[in-house]
C-alpha cells in the first residue's frame, strides 16, 4: 500500500508548518499522518446527496447565536506595555528580530 | 469531611453563614494539595519514576498561593463588611492552563508558551472572580488541549488518576478531572472541542459539562478548533456544575462567536422532576467503528460491557422516575465523527498555531539564525511536541493547494450531516421528538498510563462517543453511573438541543437523587486514604 504522504509531501509540509525536524522524529510523525489518513479516507464512504451543503459550524451563525457588530469606537489598550514586555527582545519599543529573508525576483 | 470533601454550594453557604472564613477553606485546599499533588508539573522535568511521584496525582502546573490568599481575603472582607460575596464566595477552584490570567503564567502545557505571563484574564476567569471564586492553581492538559489521557503535555510528571495512579486521568482536561475528584478544588473550568471536559470526568467520577458551542465565551481560551471549543465545568455533584455555569455563561461582546440567548436558571431548572421526558438511546453510541489499517476495513467493536451495562442500568433508574425512554434511536452518521475529527480540528488547529513564531512572546529558540525564517523553524521545532506538529502538519495538508483532495469540504459536509441527525430526533414534531439521548461517554474506563500515547489514531478513536456533539454545537453533561471490576469510574452523558443545558442539569440531577444511597456513591479514591486524609 502506498503512503499518501511522501517523504517528499512530507518535506514541503514541514517547510509550510515552519518546522524544523530530527530525522528519527520526521519520519515518526509521516507514519502517524499516513494512518490517521486512512481514518480521514473513511468520509469517501459516506452517502452524500448532491443538495447537503457544508457547515464551518454546528450552530447557525445567526443574530441570537453570535455578538452583535461592536460599536465604532477605537481606543488605547492600556496595557500596551505588558504586551510589549512579552517580546523576547525588545529595543526601544521595537522586538528586535533577524532579517527577513531576501529573494532576488527575476 | 474536610472543607475540601464538601461540595461548592455547601462550602458556599458556610462561608456567607461565618460558620467557616474563606482563608480557612483554602487552608484546607492547600492541605489537600500539599498531601496527594506530589511534584507539579515542569517543562523538561523528568516523568514519573519514584514511589512518590508514581503514587501522586501531580494535578498542577502552578499552585497560585498568594493569588488565591488575597481572593480568599478579600472574600472574608466583603462578608464582614456586609456585602453580597458572590454564589461562589470562597470556593477553591482550579483552571486548565489554557485559560489566560492576567499577571500569572498560562502555558497550555507547552513548552513554547513555558515564560508566558498573560496581560488579560479569560472572560470565564473574570466572572468567576465575580462570583467569588478563589483560584488555587493551573492544572495540566494534554499540549494544546490536543489528546485524549494528558500524557502530552510538556510539563511532567503528567496527571495521574485518583482511583488507580498508574492510569491516565483521561483528557485533555485531564487535571481537572483529577484535581476535583481528589478534593483539590471543589471545581475546575476545562475546554471541550472533541470530548475534553467530558471524557476525563468520565474516568475521574466527576460531572462534566460542555455547553452549547456559543455559551460560554472563549476570549481568553487559547483556541486549538475555533468552531469546536467550548470552555465548561467540572464538579464532583451536578449543583456545583449548574451554579457554575450559572457564573460563566452568557454573552461576552468580546467573543464574537458568543450568543446572546438569555442564561436562564439553571438552579430552579434542575430541581424540576423528569416525568414525561423522552430520553432516547441509540446502538450507534454502545459501538466504536474505525478503519483497520490491517484487514484495511471499517471494524465494528462493541464497547466494553461494563459500561454498556452501567447505561442500561441509568434508563432504568430514569423509567422509574417517569422519564419515558425510547430504544433503538437512528444517529447513521455517528461513525464518522472521528474522521471528520481529524480534519476539521486539524485544519483549524494548523491555522491557530501559526501565533507562537518566537516573535512577539513565548518561547524563542537561543540559537544562531541566518534570517527570520530559520528563527520561526527551529523554535517551533525545538518548542512544540508531537502533538501540536502532527496537528499542524495534517491541517496544511488538508488545506494546502497543491496537496488538497476534497477532504475539507467533504469533513464540512459530514458534520451538516452529524448536525442534522441530532436536529431530526430532537425535533420537536419529528418521530422521535427527545428532550435528550442518553449514551456511554467513553467506549473504556481509564486505561493504563503509556498504553495508548504514542498511538494517534488510537487515542482519538477515546473521542467516537464524543466528537459528534462538538461538531453538532449541541451541549453534553458527564455524569458518574458507578464503577467497573477494577474500581474504576463509568460515566454517562445525555445530549440535547442547542441550549438545553437546564434539561440535562435535570436529569443528571434526578438520577443522582435517586441513586443518593447507593453503595458505591461512598467510595473514595484510594489515594485519600493515604497520608491522613
Amino acid at each position: 500500500m502506498t503512503d499518501k504522504i511522501s517523504p517528499e509531501d512530507f518535506e514541503r509540509l514541514a517547510d509550510l508548518a515552519s518546522l524544523e525536524l530530527p530525522a528519527e522524529e520526521a519520519e515518526y510523525l509521516r507514519k502517524e499522518l499516513n494512518n490517521q489518513m486512512l481514518s480521514i479516507e473513511v468520509l469517501e464512504s459516506i452517502p452524500i446527496d448532491a443538495e447537503t451543503g457544508t457547515a464551518a459550524h454546528g450552530i447557525p451563525y445567526d443574530e441570537l447565536n453570535s455578538a452583535a457588530p461592536r460599536k465604532d469606537i477605537s481606543f488605547q489598550d492600556p496595557n500596551r506595555d505588558e504586551i510589549l514586555k512579552q517580546a523576547p527582545e525588545l529595543e526601544d519599543g521595537y522586538i528586535v528580530v533577524p532579517d527577513i529573508s531576501q529573494e532576488e525576483l527575476e | 469531611m474536610k472543607t475540601c470533601d464538601l461540595p461548592a454550594y455547601i462550602v458556599a453557604d458556610l462561608i456567607k453563614t461565618k460558620q467557616v472564613s474563606a482563608v480557612e477553606v483554602l487552608e484546607d485546599t492547600l492541605e489537600r494539595i500539599r498531601l496527594v499533588d506530589g511534584r507539579t508539573g515542569e517543562v523538561d522535568a523528568p516523568e514519573a519514576t519514584s514511589k512518590e511521584d508514581l503514587s501522586t496525582i501531580h494535578a498542577f502546573t502552578l499552585v497560585t498561593e498568594d493569588h488565591a490568599r488575597n481572593q480568599a481575603e478579600n472574600i472574608d472582607k466583603l462578608i464582614k463588611e456586609g456585602e453580597y460575596p458572590g454564589p461562589l464566595a470562597g470556593v477553591p477552584y482550579t483552571a486548565k492552563d489554557i485559560f489566560t490570567v492576567k499577571g500569572i503564567k498560562t502555558t497550555a502545557g507547552s513548552k513554547i508558551l513555558s515564560n508566558y505571563i498573560s496581560p488579560y484574564s479569560a472572560t470565564v476567569v473574570e466572572r468567576m472572580a465575580e462570583a467569588g471564586a478563589v483560584m488555587v492553581g493551573k492544572v495540566n492538559l494534554d499540549e494544546f488541549t490536543y489528546g485524549s489521557s494528558s500524557e502530552s503535555s510538556a510539563y511532567k510528571p503528567v496527571p495521574r488518576n485518583p482511583w488507580d495512579t498508574s492510569r491516565v486521568t483521561g483528557g485533555s482536561s485531564g487535571g481537572s478531572a483529577a484535581a476535583v475528584a481528589a478534593g483539590e478544588g471543589a471545581i475546575s473550568l476545562g475546554t471541550d472541542t472533541g470530548g475534553s471536559i467530558r471524557h476525563p470526568a468520565s474516568f475521574c467520577g466527576t460531572v462534566g459539562l460542555k455547553p452549547t458551542y456559543g455559551r460560554v465565551s472563549r476570549y481568553g481560551l487559547i483556541a486549538f478548533g475555533s468552531s469546536l471549543d467550548c470552555p465548561g465545568p467540572l464538579a464532583r455533584n451536578v449543583t456545583d456544575a449548574a451554579l457554575t455555569l450559572q457564573a460563566i455563561a452568557g454573552p461576552d461582546p468580546r467573543d464574537n462567536t458568543s450568543a446572546q440567548v438569555p442564561v436562564p436558571d439553571y438552579l430552579q431548572e434542575m430541581e424540576k422532576d423528569i416525568r414525561g421526558l423522552r430520553i432516547g438511546l441509540s446502538e450507534e453510541f454502545f459501538r466504536v467503528t474505525y478503519f483497520d489499517s490491517e484487514s484495511m476495513e471499517l471494524v465494528e467493536n462493541p464497547i466494553d460491557p461494563q459500561i454498556r451495562g452501567a447505561v442500561l442500568s441509568v434508563a432504568g433508574f430514569l423509567a422509574q422516575l417517569g422519564a419515558d425512554v425510547v430504544m433503538n434511536v437512528p444517529l447513521p452518521h455517528t461513525k464518522y465523527g472521528v474522521p471528520t475529527y481529524f480534519v476539521i480540528s486539524r485544519v483549524e488547529a494548523s491555522s491557530n498555531l501559526l501565533r507562537y513564531d518566537g516573535v512577539k512572546y513565548g518561547y524563542r529558540s537561543e540559537e544562531s539564525f541566518a534570517d527570520l525564517r530559520e528563527l520561526y523553524r527551529k523554535t517551533r521545532g525545538e518548542a512544540f511536541g508531537v502533538e501540536p506538529k502532527l496537528r499542524m502538519l495534517m491541517g496544511i495538508y488538508l488545506s494546502a493547494a497543491q496537496f488538497d483532495k476534497g477532504y475539507y469540504e467533504l469533513a464540512l459536509k459530514a458534520r451538516a450531516l452529524m448536525r442534522r441527525d441530532f436536529e431530526e430526533i430532537f425535533n420537536p414534531r419529528g418521530k422521535y421528538h427527545l428532550d435528550a439521548l442518553l449514551t456511554p461517554t467513553a467506549p473504556s474506563t481509564a486505561f493504563p498510563i503509556g498504553s495508548v500515547y504514542g498511538d494517534s489514531v488510537m487515542m482519538q478513536y477515546s473521542d467516537q462517543l464524543t466528537a459528534t456533539t462538538n461538531h453538532a454545537g449541541i451541549p453534553g453533561l458527564n455524569f458518574p453511573v458507578g464503577f467497573d471490576k477494577e474500581n474504576l469510574p463509568i460515566g454517562a452523558q445525555v445530549l440535547g438541543p442547542d441550549y438545553s443545558e437546564g434539561v440535562l442539569l435535570r436529569i443528571a440531577r434526578a438520577y443522582e437523587k435517586v441513586t443518593e444511597k447507593e453503595s458505591w456513591r461512598e467510595k473514595r479514591p484510594p489515594i485519600l486514604s493515604k497520608n491522613g486524609n
